[in-house]
């Protein structure tokens, strides 16, 4: 296999807090490999997005990343000069998120844009480039391409400004696309339109993807590989197969089981007890400890390590650990 | 249809919305939010009201409050039409009819204690007979909701957002309603936060004879949740009937195309079907004919030509050409 297009190790990313810096990522690591799709998944705050966004060191400020090492193609991340980091950024990797209109200017249209983008890190003229985007556009499944050209963003639904997303991060055919609740915003319709789209291109670019989703109805439609994140930590990692169909981790397991299924009736949902420790709060252990319904007297003080339970599936528990050992 | 007479029942009920210009401000055109929807709720039953972005399903509950006013229709409630009172004879119906928002935090006074938000509406209406009687069902509300009722003297920035949203419910119980309207009341949370409040949110039906109308675009929630589902499209309802019914054996193209958009979590069921293409169209110019036949993948001539009926399809309605023709076939009664 050819090295891997992303490589995170024991990042480390912060943020003030009454109490001192808090880490919103608390030592996280994870590989990505050419052409493969990785779901990071968790809650609100688990620090999923700030992940995201240390990628490309684009954590906005007071948030700083204080340690760790991303390698993107090889390259460091966190040491490169700002002139290499541009040029990393859109043509190594690219990223597209929840809300189009963060990411979109108002005033210039969609097509301009995108030719900007391109000519920014290409030396083609503009009628190549328009040419190209019209492409891209048509590619992505914008009807009537030519005419959208000249459109704003306002003018668009919120389906079609994703797609216009897309193009854009797909323009210069980046290695790594960072997805960043792509569809999070969009009506079911809409969504399945654009998996459908993201699902193809992936397959005909094979471009590598990092999806970041709360969404496991989400996870299970794109992923090959899906990572967990709880409290700034990754708690279980796995293939898609391994972590939907055999969560190990009790907050794997209590999150599949909390979540209202086309297929079932009547049935009480799973509640996961309580709810998130704010970082002050974090016990010095395992961190899902104060909800955890099958706790040990140890978990709280003592911070489970990597536990393998079939190849390629790990999980930070000491119960899952003690089961295994027997 | 059920035989019981229904707690509450709205008949050809329709709220347009202006569209104004220029400085005289003159109407030049009407956003058809709600364009004559019947629906039913049965008493301590749960109705389910589905739909995506725009489609005029919380302009529907709002307009059951008469927090925006109809143009046209009735509206039934314990066999008095609420849309023919006078806004003094309303009262009582506010206190009847309680409703749930998304985000609990727009939803609460940031300046107001808990025990005084929770307090505000039984005063109005008269509940309790001094200050301290309040405050001790205040007590009580909070304890219902698994809220400590020690808590009662903090501010809502104090609470998640979870625990926020089971203060609104409090509030809301606390003028013991017949009919809770719950809109996207579930959806900004997270799923393990969800769960808590579904489930609730059922502990309390049970136990108090609610009836809710659960207006929500998440389907997983509605199988858990609802008796019937009414499924809405550009202002219309397009399907009607019993939530197993519904999702077991969908009779319009719309629910059936929401139904296979919805991904689940099951790893050996993975590829949803993007069976309805293209983008809702606005309501100020909803479709000919059948609002939904541009995006219909089994759309024929008559669809754009001509506006189907709701009719009735075995244990609820379907706005169809294609059910119609499997009722006369299927069903001779």
């Amino acid at each position: 296999m050819s090295d891997p297009v992303l490589v995170v190790r024991d990042l480390v990313t912060s943020f003030p807090s009454a109490r001192g810096r808090a880490a919103a990522v608390d030592g996280v690591s994870f590989e990505l490999a050419e052409g493969e799709v990785l779901a990071l998944v968790g809650e609100s705050g688990c620090g999923k997005s700030v992940t995201a966004l240390s990628l490309l060191r684009l954590v906005p400020k007071p948030g700083r990343i204080e340690s760790g090492s991303i390698r993107i193609a090889g390259r460091e991340v966190l040491s490169l000069p700002v002139s290499e980091l541009r040029r990393v950024r859109g043509k190594e990797a690219a990223m597209i998120f929840q809300e189009p209109m963060t990411s979109l200017s108002p005033v210039v249209t969609v097509g301009a844009q995108v030719v900007e983008a391109l000519r920014l890190h290409e030396a083609i003229g503009a009628a190549q480039a328009r040419r190209r985007t019209t492409q891209l556009f048509d590619q992505v499944g914008i009807p009537d391409a030519e005419s959208r050209f000249d459109s704003y963003p306002h003018q668009l639904s919120g389906g079609l400004k994703q797609r216009v997303m897309i193009a854009m991060a797909l323009a210069l055919r980046p290695r790594l696309l960072i997805a960043d609740e792509p569809t999070t915003a969009l009506d079911v319709t809409i969504q399945a339109q654009i998996l459908e789209l993201m699902r193809d291109l992936q397959r005909e670019l094979g471009t590598a993807i990092l999806l970041i989703t709360h969404d496991l109805g989400v996870v299970n439609e794109l992923a090959d590989r899906i990572a967990v994140m709880y409290a700034g930590r990754l708690v279980e990692e796995g293939t898609r197969e391994q972590v939907l169909g055999d969560a190990r981790h009790p907050y794997t397991r209590g999150l599949l089981r909390a979540v209202p299924s086309l297929g079932r009736r009547g049935e009480r949902l799973a509640e996961i007890a309580g709810v998130v420790p704010t970082p002050q709060e974090r016990p010095i252990g395992c961190r899902f400890s104060t909800r955890c319904p099958v706790a040990l007297p140890r978990c709280p003080t003592d911070p489970p390590g990597d536990t393998p339970v079939a190849p390629g599936h790990v999980v930070r528990c000491h119960v899952v650990a003690q089961e295994l050992a027997r | 249809m059920s035989g019981a007479l229904p707690l509450l029942r709205a008949e050809g009920l329709r709220t347009w919305f202006p569209i104004r210009k220029g400085i005289l401000q003159s109407t030049v055109g009407w956003v058809r939010a709600v364009d004559g929807v019947d629906l039913e709720v049965p008493v301590g039953r749960t109705l389910a009201l589905v739909g995506e972005s725009g489609c005029g399903k919380s302009t529907v509950g709002r307009s059951l409050l008469r927090l925006v006013e109809p143009q046209a229709g009735r509206l039934w409630f314990d066999g008095v039409d609420l849309l023919r009172l006078a806004p003094g004879a309303l009262h009582p119906y506010r206190r009847a009819i309680q409703i749930v928002f998304q985000d609990p935090l727009a939803s609460l006074d940031p300046r107001m204690r808990v025990r005084d938000a929770i307090a505000e509406g039984m005063q109005a209406f008269g509940i309790g007979a001094n200050e301290a009687e309040r405050t001790e069902r205040v007590a009580a509300l909070l304890a219902r909701v698994q809220l400590d009722p020690a808590q009662m003297w903090r501010y809502p920035h104090e609470f998640s957002g979870g625990q926020r949203q089971r203060i609104c419910i409090a509030r809301a119980l606390a003028v013991e309603p017949r009919l809770l309207i719950c809109d996207e009341a579930t959806s900004a949370l997270d799923v393990s936060i969800q769960a808590q409040i579904l489930n609730l949110l059922r502990d309390l039906q049970a136990e108090l004879g609610l009836a809710y109308l659960f207006i929500t675009h998440d389907l997983g929630v509605v199988r858990y949740l609802a008796d019937r589902v009414a499924v809405m499209y550009l202002g219309q309802i397009v399907e009607e009937g019993e939530t197993e019914r519904i999702f077991g054996d969908p009779r319009h193209p719309y629910t059936r195309g929401l139904l296979a958009a919805v991904p689940s979590v099951d790893p050996s069921r993975r590829g949803v079907r993007a069976h309805v293409r293209g983008d809702v169209p606005s309501p100020a110019h909803p479709p000919s004919g059948c609002r939904f036949h541009p995006r219909c993948p089994e759309a024929f001539e008559r669809c754009p030509r001509e506006e189907p009926r709701l009719v009735p399809v075995g244990d609820g309605a379907s706005r169809c050409f294609l059910a119609e023709g499997a009722a006369s076939t299927a069903d001779p009664s």
